[in-house]
């Protein structure tokens, strides 16, 4: 119990004792961690919240997020996998730069911040891809009337289908609305590929398409509907195409998914993007020899503290948002 | 504290000669348990997601045991709070974690009330 332990040493009233042991500094770069970690546990438990209440229905990680970059086929969790080991990875340099620190040994603490700089850019430039591919969409999908996603699988392989693998082309007149034509103050958001009209025309023609809805079944995977059972359903229901996915539609399943997704990853991203423009500072304060003329490199620490804090961060995001 | 670390891990089972080889071990450690959950996220073994434990698959309560693991390594080695002094890491760890046990507990039991709602009651949404 030595924190508790009084002493004659310093005057108490005048801030002289250190019951914990720690710099001001450090004190309160842990709890900025602390108020940050909340801020962090109220989004994912909100995530669960949401999730929880469409648990039937929430989509599928898995079956969301499984590109690679430069690579075709689907690779589920692969890449996610990979941004987790560069992040925690470059955790190591940073603590590595903080022991160096301890040791005055200024090259190496120069050297490992750069390695930390370079995997916070990499995992930045990761997310930013995540982001691309997830907006970009992958299959496209049907919204119905009550904003559930109807998506289409081939009925032999089980093979999600892609809209263009079906939909027909119907000459129609209807043309994305500019600002330039009419009223200039009032413009549309980009049509889709296809019309409802194609797809359902396309969905008709082709007898080896089926729609799968979001609910998820006992075997843990999501129903897939027979043909007319499919049929019945797009012409009741479906109201409009979805391709891709913003904070208003969602092609993989409830538009709740998308919009925790753009808000933790990126308020995550944020934060890392927040940390490599911290690195660079004391980077270059450890260039310029700064905290060697200061004699200790405690600077380097309590970056360090945050560094970790985003990396720890991560951690609870890569399992609730891609694992569980 | 900041020049004294201490260099055992896994209570003692293991002691590393030095800061720098305790880090590497960690990563190692931790790189491993990344590994275990990538792996069991992509096969699924049926005996973990079939089976429940207070209404979750078994296999995402590994999930998360592992996530806490990790969160621990990271938190004690990376983070120092190894070396800091039981006062701050205590009021550092506990605050957080008695709030979010309250926040998720309340959170999540009235998401399963709202489901219940939604499957049983009289609101159609599915549609």
């Amino acid at each position: 119990m030595d924190s508790t332990v009084t002493t004659t040493e310093g005057n108490v009233w005048g801030g002289g004792n250190r019951p914990l042991g720690a710099s001001y500094g450090k004190l309160m770069m842990w709890f900025f961690l602390v108020s940050d970690a909340l801020t962090f546990s109220g989004f994912l438990a909100a995530y669960g919240f949401s999730r929880f209440k469409f648990i039937e229905t929430w989509p599928i990680a898995d079956e969301v997020f499984t590109h690679v970059p430069f690579f075709h086929g689907t690779y589920p969790m692969i890449y996610v996998a990979f941004m987790t080991f560069i992040l925690i990875m470059s955790s190591v340099t940073m603590v590595l730069a903080v022991d160096a620190g301890h040791k005055m040994k200024k090259n190496a603490v120069v050297w490992y911040m750069f390695a930390t700089i370079i995997g916070g850019a990499i995992f930045v430039g990761s997310q930013a891809w995540e982001w691309a591919t997830f907006i970009k969409g992958d299959f496209g999908a049907i919204e119905t009337k009550g904003g559930r996603i109807l998506q289409f699988v081939k009925a032999d392989s089980g093979e999600r289908a892609a809209l263009a693998d079906f939909a027909v082309t119907i000459p129609d007149e209807r043309v994305e609305h500019e600002k330039r034509n009419g009223v200039w103050y009032y413009e549309e958001k980009a049509l889709p590929t296809y019309s409802l009209n194609e797809v359902i025309a396309g969905f008709k023609a082709n007898p080896n398409i089926v729609v799968r809805t979001e609910v998820i079944n006992e075997a843990g995977e999501k129903t897939v509907l027979s043909r007319e059972e499919s049929l019945r359903k797009l012409q009741k229901d479906a109201v409009q195409v979805v391709e891709g996915a913003n904070l208003i539609q969602n092609e993989y399943g409830s538009r709740l998914f998308a919009d925790f997704f753009f808000f933790i990853t990126g308020f995550h991203g944020f934060h890392v993007f927040s940390g490599v423009v911290i690195n660079i500072i004391i980077f270059f304060n450890v260039v310029l020899g700064t905290y060697e003329r200061r004699g200790h490199y405690e600077m380097v620490e309590k970056v360090g503290l945050y560094w970790h804090f985003v990396d720890l961060v991560w951690v609870f995001v890569f399992t609730f948002f891609y694992l569980v | 504290m900041a020049h004294e670390h201490k260099l055992e891990i896994f209570r003692g089972l293991l002691k590393f000669k030095s800061n720098t080889q305790k880090i590497w071990g960690v990563l190692a450690f931790l790189t491993l348990v990344t590994a275990v959950e990538v792996v069991l996220g992509i096969i699924k073994p049926e005996s973990l997601t079939d089976n429940y434990f207070l209404g979750m698959k078994l296999l995402n309560w590994i999930f998360i045991i592992l996530t806490l693991v990790k969160a621990y390594y990271i938190a004690w080695d990376f983070m120092h709070l190894r070396d800091e002094k039981n006062a701050l890491r205590r009021a550092i760890v506990w605050t957080p974690i008695f709030l979010v046990i309250y926040l998720v507990f309340i959170l999540l039991v009235e998401a399963d009330y709202i489901y219940n709602i939604y499957k049983d009651g009289f609101v159609t949404w599915n549609f």
